[in-house]
């Protein structure tokens, strides 16, 4: 046995290999306008002159920049970004969870009762449901882009820009895991007359509560790096300060933020493991 | 309150307790240290400007010399995106390998810390520092998408690799087989429909992120948007956010036919 497998796979090292090389070939042709329409040279990449600017820049990020002021003014900044997300968060879930209750399926009354829901109702929930989609189909940062604009440039562009595109999503993925949870308890709650608030705290909610605040944890963590990017277009903290360095092409003030950075976000993805174990 | 039953267990941890405060004094001091503008947001005035702004926006430009540089911008996003796409998927399942623990923990490890610097950088940083070495335009984007893509899918790639039944491969080897056809033969078809979802799921998020990179400089939709918008031409700028917005909708379309099929099969 061990022969012919041998014997046969060393005549094939790899089963498919034709599909493959060919699904490759097919692949480049197909690709081909995409890689003339994004510009795609690599070669400028070795070209001497940005070879020389890549390395001095890259020189000037040792020794990381380290100063007093510097730092006591980093870690302002790092408070910032922490709290631009968390106060965005908050408000994102201020405005998801009513959001989420009128697009939930499975509180609908008219529909345990005669299996359709009641236009008036389809329509609200139709509504609500696209209102969701836009919220979180414009990326969080044309929205602080926009917001900008309006509120001039500081923290508060960062904050809403966070609860906009977060409530959109947060409502959207509450009501899926609401409605994918066991529904026997919410039905039979509502079947027996209790109202919708009632069937959510007793039925839907105990069941999915985990799940949920996993979610929010999971999202946390994608707001400070959401409101990280904010800062690159005036909405405050460590992006404001690292858009600025990087314009005055200080290597070293960088490089100490590009690792305040990863720590911080190194921080945020252990603090939401923790609190999802917990929970799971 | 008749339906609330006597013995629902209302103790709370101290742990729980604690946490809670912890999360409150938070949010708290996040409310407390921005100095929101509220004043800002709420009074007439600013509903006003605000109201002007957004009427600003009324009847998106559709002139067609527009809209023709308009879908170029939607092509070099859309570019940027599959092809960042692309090569993470590739350099991901190369780095997936020793990150799984195929080349020993020591390498285990490192290319674990690796990816993981990859990851937490994202995408409009790399952007920035790669504007820098390729120039403006939309090639610095391709690679910051690549580059932050890698250490997504590669982490992905090797929790997947890890995590499957290891039976196949392992048979394989007994009977003499080389690593590398074991791999071909036994590994990879059992986890080839996760890593096409996985990459079909980060090429949802990365047209989103392809199409704001143009923001710092780097091609695609974002730039002409952040170029209207500086020059306060709002229906330009409305044309541009719509055919985000298409743009966006018609991959995550795309994407979710695709990996159904996928899990289908």
């Amino acid at each position: 046995m061990s022969i012919v497998v041998n014997t046969a796979v060393s005549r094939y090292p790899d089963p498919a290999w034709r599909g493959r090389i060919t699904a490759s070939l097919i692949a480049l042709i197909v690709l081909w306008p995409l890689l003339i329409a994004s510009e795609f040279k690599p070669w400028i990449l070795l070209d001497a002159q940005s070879l020389g600017a890549t390395r001095h820049f890259l020189a000037s990020f040792f020794p990381p920049a380290h100063s007093k002021d510097f730092l006591v003014l980093l870690m302002q900044d790092t408070w910032q970004t922490i709290a631009i997300a968390t106060a965005g968060l908050t408000l994102a879930l201020l405005s998801a969870i009513p959001l989420t209750l009128l697009a939930t399926e499975s509180l609908s009354i008219s529909r345990l009762e005669s299996g359709r829901m009641r236009l008036a109702s389809a329509v609200v929930r139709q509504v609500v449901r696209w209102l969701l989609v836009l919220l979180r189909s414009v990326p969080e940062l044309v929205w602080a882009l926009l917001l900008v604009r309006i509120l001039g440039l500081g923290p508060t562009a960062g904050v809403l820009a966070i609860a906009l595109t977060y409530s959109g999503m947060l409502g959207k993925v509450y009501a899926e895991i609401l409605e994918s949870s066991e529904a026997h308890a919410t039905q039979s709650l509502l079947k027996n007359g209790s109202g919708r608030l009632a069937a959510l705290f007793y039925g839907a909610l105990p069941a999915s509560a985990s799940e949920l605040v996993s979610y929010t944890t999971f999202r946390w963590e994608c707001a400070i790096r959401g409101s990280v990017v904010m800062g690159f277009v005036g909405a405050g903290g460590i992006g404001q300060r690292m858009d600025e360095s990087m314009k005055m092409l200080a290597g070293g003030e960088v490089s100490t933020m590009l690792i305040v950075f990863v720590l911080l976000v190194a921080c945020a993805d252990l603090i939401s493991t923790f609190l999802r174990k917990r929970l799971g | 309150m008749q339906h609330c039953p006597s013995t629902v267990p209302t103790r709370i941890k101290p742990a729980t307790l604690l946490f809670l405060l912890g999360l409150l004094t938070l949010i708290c001091a996040s409310f407390y240290s921005l100095a929101l503008q509220w004043s800002e947001l709420f009074t007439a005035d600013a509903a006003r400007s605000s109201i002007e702004f957004l009427r600003g926006f009324a009847a998106p430009e559709l002139a067609w010399p527009f809209l023709i540089k308009v879908a170029q911008g939607t092509l070099e996003t859309l570019s940027m995106s599959a092809l960042g796409t692309g090569i993470a998927s590739i350099c991901g399942l190369t780095l997936a390998l020793p990150a799984s623990g195929r080349f020993g923990p020591a390498a285990r490890l490192a290319m674990r810390l690796i990816l993981n610097i990859l990851r937490s950088i994202p995408e409009l940083i790399w952007a920035l520092i790669l504007l820098i070495a390729a120039g403006l335009g939309p090639f610095a984007g391709t690679l910051a998408l690549a580059v932050h893509t890698t250490g997504v899918l590669g982490r992905l790639f090797a929790d997947a690799l890890e995590n499957m039944p290891p039976a196949p491969e392992v048979i394989l080897r007994i009977n003499g087989a080389k690593p590398m056809a074991a791999f071909f033969y036994a590994a990879l078809p059992q986890i080839l429909p996760q890593l096409m979802s996985y990459t079909l799921y980060r090429w949802e998020n990365n047209i989103r992120a392809a199409a704001i990179l143009g923001i710092i400089g780097a091609g695609g939709l974002g730039q002409m948007l952040k170029y209207h918008l500086s020059l306060f031409q709002m229906q330009q700028a409305a044309s541009v956010i719509i055919a985000m917005l298409v743009l966006i909708s018609l991959v995550d379309g795309t994407s979710f036919w695709l990996r159904r099929r996928l899990t289908s099969q």
